[in-house]
């Protein structure tokens, strides 16, 4: 199998829609929890709006943290999105400057019959053959002893997303290793 | 005024079963496994392989094993918030030699309180600073006030980026292959992100003081170890147990980086290998590590 190997693959990003992409009329949504903006992120695009997570500004940092960034102008229907799912912001507030982007690079590394893909501190290591998900490391917040347990074992397929189980943000790096070791060892038809 | 080499050494760290309380006490491994009381601890990665490979590394240098601090978090942060709470209160009558943190939810305002708790402390302990705890030290802008960073490449570029609170917003020209170890040593030194020492976990492990690296490790190579979950945590284990022999940080770090890739030769793995199956080679890998001491610079 020829695998697209390159140092440094840049991550394919959402479309947005052209006022979400323009950088202007947009907020940010914090929670209280790190696994609520992660709900938040998740009922937010299911109900169409185009949204992404963000650093928070320097002045609302606690440490294991992120905000939703949306268009200002859906407010009403993110807030009825939201009440569908049983969140409620803390806070909304116009985008500042000082926001800091999630990793979007990503290192692969060929180990033979292995593939192992880095994105920022974690590591998810896949068997090319099965996609089996044989190993997972790195990374710093609790959820991930956790999340290595349910994921190690299981078929890229098969397993769950990491997102769908963690609540910090080297889940969400996880996430964004195992959804790049995915495109990478596609399913074969 | 100094500590005595009896005095305790404290893990703090978490295990992820929230349905586990705070446990509090020393950790015991024998062939049943590991345990702190009657609570039996699952060794697959995290703080319980960081005891583990402790514990096995206090048997080789005849020392008591760490006491520890675990509270359960699988990522809600309010174990680990628990765990904040009981380590200011036990600090003063505890009076550590030494404290290794390890898996506990970056909360800022928890780190804050711990390290306030510590500086009032009447003798400064040892601060030993990994995973998200780490995090949080570096977040914090408090990063000098430890003695101890093991970061890896992910986390170094973490470190040397003045901005990212968390290694998930590190900016892309730190993690691309242009970003050379040792400019984001020093980076990660002038902007305040790195603790007096930092063992560099890599191809090459690093052992760097203030920003200068004091010596590189690069055999044997295991490459395989690289995406072994837990590799890290052994690496922190064995030099904790070697710094409460009274070796200073720099030997510490070097018989332990040492030891930690001989672990890796001894165990033959595959990527695939579970961190259980390197740990019943820390015992041996820790006597040949100290084997070569007598080459190092300084003593103790």
């Amino acid at each position: 199998m020829k695998l697209p190997f390159r140092w440094g693959a840049k991550a394919p990003r959402p479309k947005q829609n052209a006022a979400a992409s323009q950088g202007h009329d947009k907020g940010v949504m914090a929670f209280a929890h790190t696994a609520e903006v992660i709900r938040a992120e998740a009922s937010l695009k299911a109900a169409g709006l185009a949204v992404r997570v963000m650093g928070p500004p320097p002045d609302m940092r606690t440490g294991c943290d992120m905000v939703v960034e949306f268009e200002l102008v859906r407010e009403p229907q993110a807030r009825r999105a939201l009440t569908l799912a049983n969140l409620a912001p803390m806070a909304i507030a116009p985008v500042q400057a000082g926001m800091l982007e999630p990793v979007s690079l990503f290192q692969a590394k060929d180990f033979g019959q292995w593939l192992m893909v880095r994105a920022a501190n974690m590591k998810l290591t896949v068997d090319k053959t099965s996609r089996i998900i044989v190993n997972i490391s790195g990374g710093g917040c609790p959820d991930v002893p956790a999340l290595a347990e349910l994921l190690v074992g299981q078929t890229l397929s098969a397993a769950p997303s990491p997102l769908s189980r963690g609540q910090t943000l080297c889940a969400y790096a996880l996430e964004l290793a195992f959804c790049e070791a995915k495109r990478l060892l596609a399913e074969q038809p | 005024m100094t500590w005595a080499l009896s005095a305790p050494w404290l893990v703090v760290g978490t295990v992820p079963d929230e349905s586990i309380a705070l446990l509090h006490g020393p950790c015991v491994l024998d062939r049943a496994g590991l345990a702190v009381g009657d609570t039996a601890l699952p060794v697959r990665r995290g703080t319980p392989a960081l005891l583990a490979a402790a514990c096995a590394a206090c048997a080789v240098l005849d020392l008591e094993t760490p006491q520890t601090l675990l509270a359960g978090d699988a990522g809600s942060g309010h174990g680990s918030r628990k765990a904040y709470d009981r380590l200011r209160a036990v600090l003063p009558a505890l009076a550590p030699r030494g404290l290794t943190f390890h898996y506990l939810f970056p909360d800022l305002a928890g780190h804050d309180q711990v390290l306030i708790a510590i500086q009032a402390l009447p003798v400064r302990p040892l601060l030993v600073a990994d995973a998200g705890f780490m995090y949080a030290a570096k977040m914090s802008g408090q990063a000098l006030e430890y003695d101890l960073f093991t970061p890896d490449a992910g986390e170094l570029a973490f470190l040397a980026d003045e901005l990212a609170p968390h290694p998930f917003y590190t900016r892309g020209f730190l993690l691309g292959p242009e970003a050379a170890p040792a400019e984001l040593i020093q980076r990660a030194w002038d902007s305040g992100g790195a603790a007096k020492h930092l063992l560099v976990k890599g191809q090459s492990d690093r052992i760097v003081h203030e920003g200068k690296v004091l010596a590189e490790i690069d055999g044997p190579q295991t490459p395989a170890m690289e995406a072994i979950g837990g590799t890290g945590d052994t690496l922190t284990g064995m030099v904790t147990a070697l710094l409460m022999s009274g070796r200073n940080v720099p030997r510490a770090c070097a018989i332990g980086a040492l030891a930690n890739r001989l672990l890796g030769q001894l165990a033959h793995p595959t990527p695939a290998t579970p961190v259980a199956g390197l740990l019943e080679h820390v015992g041996e890998a820790l006597r040949l590590a100290l084997e070569t001491e007598a080459a190092l610079p300084s003593k103790r």
